[in-house]
């Protein structure tokens, strides 16, 4: 019953990253900077959508072993509050200029593509197989957010500013991919959830290469936000989550029952 | 009462099927009637997104793996599956989707290639092997060759295209923009 509950948990924190930060580059769509970069973020919200809908309805079905027949993945995506929303902080930060976005984008992605590498080989066999070919997707997604951090790095002064401006506000919320919380622990050493902790090491060597090429400099301050059990996959979010989930959620909530 | 026939099976054209017993023939044949609506030139079964047509007691099995996770086609290509099998087959049939494993762009059958080709699509290079290798700075795929002209002097626009599958690229001669078909 605890473990069930504990992988639901798991489940949401790699959904709503997925689905919050869809939602966020659809915010783009239709005035994008230039029309392969709209396209683009529409390209990645649909392959990110796509996957929360895996991990929803596999957090629907584990519910569901406890307290039959479990919520679907509309019922999880579209009626939850903030407080029972499990993503990153990261994903959930406003777009901002496009250096904003895709330096989000790069710093999400980068630790994506290892998650999911390491989540494929999960004991969970469910859990594997999504990550399996998710990780497919990340890695393309990380190739496009890493060009764009050293295209818009390495360019003007003025899209260099805002490129380096975007990592320093930004950073404090990459300590939270990394922290492993009660649950993440258990599930790790079960076999079944990625060693987040892990994966700081090849993410920050990672980081510091495209960040070399792209002429700019990892942030020296250190403190993190939501690393110590009090972040977005605890439930405690920043202020934007909540206006992003009003509009995503005001169509159902208003007509529950509404199809089309 | 379960027939199978092996997985591989998917990835070859119907024509090689001959052997089999006809019925599980028809609804193969059913199947490859279908195409992803997003490129119509080649089937379904040459996509290689069938992996599985079996009988289970009273109704048909059909496996299908999707392409992308978000594909919207998804949904068409089950209702027309549905369709086309109803047509051959009083039979009901019951869809089952699976994840692994994961489809490859490399299971595109040789012929579908070419088919891709004269549509003005050019196919999609051998994919990576799953897991992440040591990651290069510069992420220059090998060069993709234009459908129209044959030259190789082509040039990346954008790593996105018209659909999840495809990115866009202008070739350097003819001058003319294409579709890539993405390796996956």
């Amino acid at each position: 019953m605890r473990a069930n509950r504990q992988l639901f948990d798991y489940l949401l924190r790699l959904a709503d990253n997925g689905l919050v930060l869809a939602q966020r580059l659809g915010e783009w769509v239709g005035k994008g900077p230039v029309l392969e970069e709209d396209i683009a973020s529409a390209n990645v919200a649909l392959d990110l959508l796509g996957q929360a809908r895996l991990w929803l309805a596999y957090a629907g079905e584990v519910e569901g072993r406890d307290a039959p027949p479990g919520r679907t993945e509309d019922q999880l995506a579209y009626f939850r509050y903030g407080a029972d929303f499990r993503n990153l902080l990261l994903v959930e930060q406003p777009n901002g200029n496009y250096a904003d976005t895709i330096g989000r984008q790069y710093l999400f992605d980068q630790w994506h593509v290892l998650l999911l590498a390491e989540l494929a080989a999960s004991r969970d066999e469910r859990i594997a197989g999504i990550a399996a070919k998710a990780v497919k997707e990340a890695r393309y997604h990380v190739e496009r957010s890493a060009d764009w951090v050293i295209r818009l790095g390495d360019g003007t002064d003025e899209s260099h500013a805002r490129m380096q401006a975007a990592i320093d506000s930004l950073w404090m919320y990459t300590g939270e991919m990394f922290a492993l919380d009660a649950t993440e622990r258990a599930l790790t050493d079960a076999g079944i959830a990625a060693n987040a902790a892990a994966l700081q090491a090849p993410w920050y060597t990672a980081v510091q290469s495209v960040f070399a090429e792209a002429m700019l400099a990892a942030p020296a301050d250190d403190w993190m936000q939501g690393a110590r059990s009090r972040g977005g996959k605890q439930g405690v979010h920043t202020e934007h989550l909540s206006r992003l989930l009003a509009e995503m959620q005001v169509l159902p909530r208003a007509c529950p029952d509404a199809v089309w | 009462m379960t027939e199978r026939i092996g997985q591989s099976g998917s990835r070859d054209a119907p024509s090689s099927r001959a052997g089999m017993p006809d019925p599980i023939a028809s609804i193969w044949r059913a199947v490859g009637s279908v195409v992803d609506p997003e490129i119509p030139m080649i089937s379904i079964v040459e996509l290689g997104i069938v992996r599985d047509v079996a009988r289970a007691g009273d109704e048909w099995v059909i496996t299908l793996t999707p392409t992308y996770s978000g594909c919207p086609a998804t949904r068409v290509i089950e209702t027309d599956v549905r369709a086309a099998v109803a047509a051959v087959s009083d039979a009901s049939v019951r869809i089952v989707t699976t994840l692994s494993p994961p489809w490859s762009s490399d299971w595109i059958a040789p012929e579908a290639r070419r088919k891709l080709c004269e549509a003005g699509i050019a196919p999609p290079h051998p994919s990576r092997a799953t897991g992440i290798e040591p990651r290069p700075i510069a992420f220059r795929p090998a060069a993709v060759r234009c459908p129209n002209c044959g030259s190789v002097r082509t040039q990346e626009l954008s790593r996105f295209g018209s659909t999840a599958c495809k990115a866009q690229y202008r070739c350097a001669d003819c001058l003319e923009p294409f579709d890539y078909f993405k390796p996956y």
